[in-house]
């Protein structure tokens, strides 16, 4: 491509800095910095020497709590990609225009919703009293002794699914988009059914887009405080919720940057997974 | 999904199966919504009514009263959004210009860079600042908050400015400067009107994240920041479900309205480029 500002690209690459460096100082200094200071108040003892008695101390007090988070959000980020292959795969499957264009008008609700307000909203509708509950026993489904709350680990998954699905569908949808038809038709043509389309020749291609969105909600919904605060503040909570608990009740932020760490550590589990499966996909190829 | 895996059912009942998982579909998007609204005209509701006794516009009266909480934290929202939008985009465009349209070493590398703040979870980051800010005196200020919203916001504003630049057709710069025009009127007359909407839509999502934006506002702006998320929650917390769902739904419209017009922004053109 040719630079307009100069045609020279040594004059180039000083200019493309000098355009750059504002924007790369806000990032540095508001977000790198305060994440390395992280790794350094983690580590460090009152008299400034290097400890790893807050992550004891961490371990001690909140080992359920990691386990606790850990499994809501794998479990959620495993049904945010079902969910999402199921309604992509319909979008693109689907034989019935009108059913296919309902359907893409309704999943995008949730798209821009916030988490706070899932939460909000999540809080009254799977309450005991909730309209979840009476809807159900309208219906006949369940005895009205039997309603329950669903406001622990269910309610945390649900609001995560409900909000974060529409984002992982939009990406995946507009990947199967762009696959080749006549993979597609020539699979139909053979008399394959949607669904071993949908598994054995959509679905491979649509890999690393379904990845890179599954990994990016694993990632955020592990950031998420309020939808925890509002949904299942009491033990066994998120990880989250400790952090602000140690800052707002203790100001210890040396135990909240230790279950910060551990938290990213996490989420680098998450990147590896990705990039594990994204070489994967580069050697089969 | 169901409809998917039964093709060898009669035609007659596919139709009505097709119906009733629809059907379940939008109460799963629409019910906890419907409810939201309800609690929102709700004077009395308790349990175990299904409704509620009694509708009216009592906490809307309460919540739109001149000296209210709330206009005030809708003011506060409203203003930390704009400021955050402006210091966003007066960095993020020359960026992304540098990105979408010269040669860079390192490109790809500082494009992922840019990436870090939603690949990596937020909340060590708040934490530190809030350490840091307390200490400067930033902590509970709205330039506070608004650092940090736009550290955030960067990241969306620097990847869709870049892609828009990238997906102006760079034979009409050269038409224009080849006709004599200087590099800067070249800039601001045809590469900044084409790549507008692109910058508009990056404009819009960083308002929208700044507005709806909780977990940052929660640890820097306590306690003198009370912007319209923080309001609601505390709503919520304090078990006032009318007021709290009355924030909520000024949160949704928004939120609904931009779900709804976001294609219009974001052209395919631009999107294709998008991390390119």
């Amino acid at each position: 491509m040719k630079s307009i500002a100069t045609r020279d690209p040594i004059a180039d690459r000083w200019v493309g800095l000098a355009l750059l460096a504002p924007a790369l100082a806000v990032i540095l200094v508001f977000f790198v910095a305060p994440l390395a200071m992280s790794a350094v108040v983690a580590f460090r003892r009152k008299d400034g020497g290097l400890t790893l008695e807050h992550f004891a101390k961490s371990f001690d007090l909140y080992t359920t709590d990691l386990l606790f988070t850990l499994a809501i959000v794998l479990a959620s980020t495993i049904l945010i990609g079902l969910v999402a292959i199921a309604i992509a795969g319909y979008l693109t499957l689907g034989e019935n225009p009108r059913a296919v264009a309902i359907l893409r008008w309704l999943y995008r609700w949730p798209l821009f919703i916030p988490f706070v307000v899932a939460g909000q909203v999540m809080r009254t509708f799977l309450a005991k009293n909730g309209m979840l509950n009476h809807v159900l026993i309208g219906t006949g489904l369940i005895e009205p002794l039997s309603a329950q709350s669903l406001l622990d680990w269910r309610g945390i998954v649900i609001a995560f699914v409900w909000k974060q699905a529409p984002f992982v569908t939009l990406l995946l949808a507009g990947a199967m988009a762009s696959i080749e038809t006549q993979h597609i038709e020539a699979a139909r043509n053979l008399g394959a059914r949607r669904l071993r389309v949908l598994i054995d020749i959509i679905l491979p291609q649509v890999r690393g887009t379904l990845l890179v969105g599954l990994v990016l909600s694993f990632v955020t919904m592990l950031s998420v405080l309020s939808v925890p605060l509002m949904i299942n503040p009491n033990s066994p909570t998120m990880m989250t919720v400790d952090v602000a608990y140690r800052i707002n009740t203790f100001g210890d932020y040396a135990v909240a940057n230790a279950l910060c760490l551990l938290s990213l550590i996490l989420a680098a589990g998450g990147a590896w997974f990705y990039l594990h499966h994204a070489v994967e996909k580069v050697e089969h190829a | 999904m169901t409809a998917l895996s039964l093709p060898a059912l009669p035609p007659p009942l596919r139709t009505v199966l097709r119906a009733i998982v629809l059907a379940l579909f939008a109460f799963a998007i629409f019910g906890p919504l419907l409810n939201l609204l309800l609690w929102a005209f709700a004077e009395r509701w308790y349990f175990p009514n299904k409704l509620p006794l009694e509708f009216g516009l009592t906490f809307w009266y309460r919540v739109f009263q001149p000296r209210g909480n709330a206009l005030a934290s809708l003011g506060t929202s409203v203003w930390i959004a704009v400021l955050t939008v402006a210091l966003s985009l007066a960095v993020a465009v020359p960026a992304g210009y540098a990105l979408g349209r010269l040669k860079l070493p390192w490109r790809s590398a500082i494009l992922l860079l840019f990436l870090l703040p939603q690949a990596v979870p937020n909340l060590p980051v708040y934490v530190n600042i809030a350490q840091v800010f307390y200490q400067i005196g930033l902590n509970g200020t709205i330039l506070g908050v608004v650092l940090v919203h736009a550290s955030h916001g960067l990241v969306l504003a620097v990847w869709i400015a870049s892609a828009a630049f990238a997906s102006v057709d760079v034979s009409l710069e050269e038409a224009s400067r080849n006709l004599g025009a200087s590099p800067w009127t070249c800039f601001r007359t045809v590469t900044l009107p084409l790549a507008a909407p692109g910058l508009i839509a990056s404009a819009i999502f960083v308002f929208l994240e700044s507005l709806d934006e909780f977990t940052g506002t929660y640890f820097v702006g306590v306690p003198d920041v009370t912007t319209l998320p923080l309001l609601m929650f505390n709503a919520s917390m304090g078990g006032n479900y009318q007021i709290a769902s009355i924030t909520a739904l000024l949160l949704l419209i928004p939120s609904i309205g931009f779900m709804l017009v976001v294609e219009r922004f974001l052209k395919a053109d631009v999107l294709a480029m998008v991390g390119r």
